[in-house]
């Protein structure tokens, strides 16, 4: 029986939750903008192909990451401008937009099979790496996952500090409300959905770029589902995204951990752990009754 | 109005054009598991349609669909492809096999083809490879490779052909090395790339330095790749693209054949229900190159392996071999029934953990 090196799971685990925890990051703000969209896994596979496209034929994981943000705003907007100008149903559009956005993936990634992206460095943090364990698991990441941690923190303050996130939050609550005061509901909300979609195009660009590497039609399988749960369940709060995200992360990657360990635990209860614990833990959290933003999925039009 | 009726009618005769000569082809359709680009087992699959199209050209159509989860869902795109004129259909994974069986029964003129399965009816057949027998190879190379005497296997779901695989590919690599070990990890997914790169993450930090995957996508050769020092084999595709380093072989699934000679059998009216199980020798199953990571006396050795099978002189599972709780299985010289083979539902002995139910 072998052991497992705390080291290198928890290292392991902060990998594995980054392109959850940036795809419901982007969904957060774009649901308390009072919008939901149900495409995230296709501007999560779109970003992905985007980004890996790109990275391999300029060399440049940046550049990579730079179009796989924008790859996934550009089917943002396709949704913004079906749900926000033509008033269309938000529900049909987003799982129209997951559609799409498999589809147009795999007809973009054609020929990108095989091919090995180039490598996203690692940030040299210098003497910080060398922390014992410290070092090793939070200090020896790629940009990216500094970066969806950071982006963690901006949103917090952002919503709950700034009058922009109080603008944000007025249109999501009561969009009527929000108009009477003379704020523009659709351009906040058209803002926010394309910051949704860049977000989940860099979270399908770390599973192409850095956590698989590589490029396979509908590799995301389920992240962006997963990341649409984990907004609900973290009852739409950056930090309890970030809770989630981590023990998602975590609870996927031990229980293979635990598997290849030997561990004399069944390996049913062991698959079905990450989904159990992550919604145990983050139900029991939302005891504190915060609800949806009232808005959510309603359609918003000037003459009502 | 004039415009309107025009229109109309030239709809209604376009349409009775494309359904008189619809009548004429054989529909031929696929359910794959996975997309069509997956690199592995559903890829393979859809080369052997590409081989039917090919074969018989404008006397049969193919369609198919991708991605098909295993469940309620199969059912419904199962149906929907026999309504819409499909002669015979070719469900390409085990889950869908209570799936296919329900609607071959609603559709008694449709032929069915279930791969992996094991159960049949007036108009379903079963399909299938001896993976095994590949698996032996790579059992062998991954004994003779390991350092850390550590080999990691990513399954997919508890069913007779994965645990096959794993006692086929371990039986082969303690015969060469005693001292050989087995980490498996159950993915309970067959395509899954992030969660597949994991698992074979997890499997090489416990130590293992050789990786059999019994799942669908090459991400475990790409975690593999990033390791560095890490064995892999293509599973159910060649997976050229890793080779040299770390894909060593693979085993290739080679269905056009069998396609071709089943679509034919509709054609002539004389398909009948089968229960087919191919191995090394009539071609199903395919050795990919061994490459020149492999030092050469063990690829030689390798190779004689899959002669010796391909010729039928050996088996794979042959005596003397014990259950895992240490009772016999197979006495010396015994050589393993189909029946048995097809049931599997333990490990042989040395292998450690349990199988999942």
């Amino acid at each position: 029986m072998g052991t497992i090196n705390p080291e290198l799971l928890l290292a392991a685990v902060i990998v594995a939750a980054t392109p959850i925890l940036l795809a419901a990051l982007g969904e957060l703000v774009v649901e308390r903008a009072g919008v939901l969209n149900l495409g995230v896994e296709g501007m999560m596979i779109t970003g992905a192909i985007c980004g890996f496209a790109v990275a391999v034929n300029s060399g440049s994981p940046a550049l990579g990451f730079v179009a796989a943000a924008a790859g996934g705003a550009v089917l943002a907007l396709l949704f913004a401008l079906l749900t926000q100008v033509a008033l269309a149903n938000q529900v049909a559009s987003g799982l129209a937009l997951t559609l799409f956005g498999l589809g147009l993936s795999s007809l973009l990634g054609q020929g990108y099979q095989g091919i090995k992206p180039p490598p996203t460095p690692r940030l040299d943090l210098g003497p910080l790496s060398d922390i014992p364990f410290l070092g090793r698991v939070m200090f020896s990441h790629d940009l990216m996952v500094y970066l969806a941690l950071g982006l963690v923190a901006a949103v917090w303050a952002m919503l709950k500090y700034t009058r922009a996130g109080l603008i944000l939050r007025a249109v999501g609550e009561n969009h009527d409300a929000a108009h009477a005061l003379g704020y523009k509901v659709v351009r906040v909300r058209v803002l926010a959905i394309l910051f949704g979609g860049a977000c989940a195009g860099l979270g399908g660009a770390y599973i192409s770029l850095v956590r698989v590497p590589q490029w396979t039609e509908g590799m995301t399988s389920g992240a962006g589902w997963i990341a649409l749960a984990l907004v609900v369940f973290a009852s739409w709060k950056a930090g309890r995204v970030l809770l989630g995200a981590w023990l998602f992360g975590g609870v996927t990657v031990l229980q293979l951990n635990l598997q290849a360990a030997g561990f004399a635990i069944p390996v049913e209860f062991l698959s079905m752990s990450p989904y159990l614990i992550t919604i145990l833990v983050l139900v029991i959290m939302a005891r504190d009754k915060s609800c949806a933003p009232a808005s959510l999925g309603r359609i918003f039009h000037a003459s009502q | 109005m004039t415009l309107t009726r025009l229109l109309t009618t030239a709809a209604l005769a376009l349409g009775l054009a494309t359904g008189a000569v619809a009548q004429d082809k054989t529909r031929v359709g696929f359910i794959y598991v996975g997309p069509i680009g997956d690199g592995g087992w559903t890829y393979e699959h859809d080369k052997g349609r590409l081989a039917v199209e090919e074969h018989f050209g404008d006397a049969v159509e193919t369609v198919y669909q991708e991605s098909v989860p295993e469940g309620a869902d199969a059912e419904r795109a199962i149906t929907q492809m026999a309504l819409q004129g499909a002669d015979l259909i070719f469900t390409t994974s085990f889950g869908f096999m209570e799936a296919t069986l329900a609607v071959a029964e609603k559709f008694p003129n449709v032929k069915f083809e279930h791969a992996t399965g094991y159960k049949t009816a007036p108009n379903v057949s079963t399909y299938s490879a001896r993976f095994y027998e590949g698996r032996a190879v790579q059992g062998h190379i991954a004994g003779k490779m390991t350092k850390s005497n550590i080999v990691g296997y990513i399954a997919s779901y508890p069913i007779p052909e994965v645990i096959r695989g794993i006692n086929s590919a371990y039986i082969h690599a303690r015969k060469v090395n005693p001292d050989v070990e087995f980490k498996i990890i159950w993915a309970y997914t067959w395509f899954d790339p992030a969660k597949e790169a994991d698992a074979a993450q997890a499997l090489i930090e416990q130590g293992a330095d050789v990786i059999l995957q019994h799942t669908d996508s090459t991400a475990p050769q790409a975690a593999a790749e990033k390791a560095g020092n890490v064995v892999t084999f293509g599973q159910a595709s060649d997976m050229a693209e890793y080779a040299p380093f770390p894909r060593v072989s693979s085993i290739i699934d080679n269905w056009a054949p069998y396609y071709i000679a089943r679509t034919q059998a509709v054609i002539d009216g004389t398909w009948e229900t089968t229960e087919t199980w191919d191995g090394i020798g009539p071609g199903m199953v395919g050795i990919g190159e061994i490459t020149d990571a492999v030092p050469t006396e063990v690829k030689a050795e390798a190779l004689a392996l899959k002669e010796a099978m391909a010729a039928g002189e050996y088996h794979p599972f042959t005596g003397p071999l014990n259950r895992q709780d240490g009772s016999v299985w197979l006495a010396e010289g015994e050589v393993a029934d189909d029946g048995t083979l097809l049931g599997m539902d333990f490990y042989v002995e040395g292998l450690t953990g349990q199988i999942p139910n």
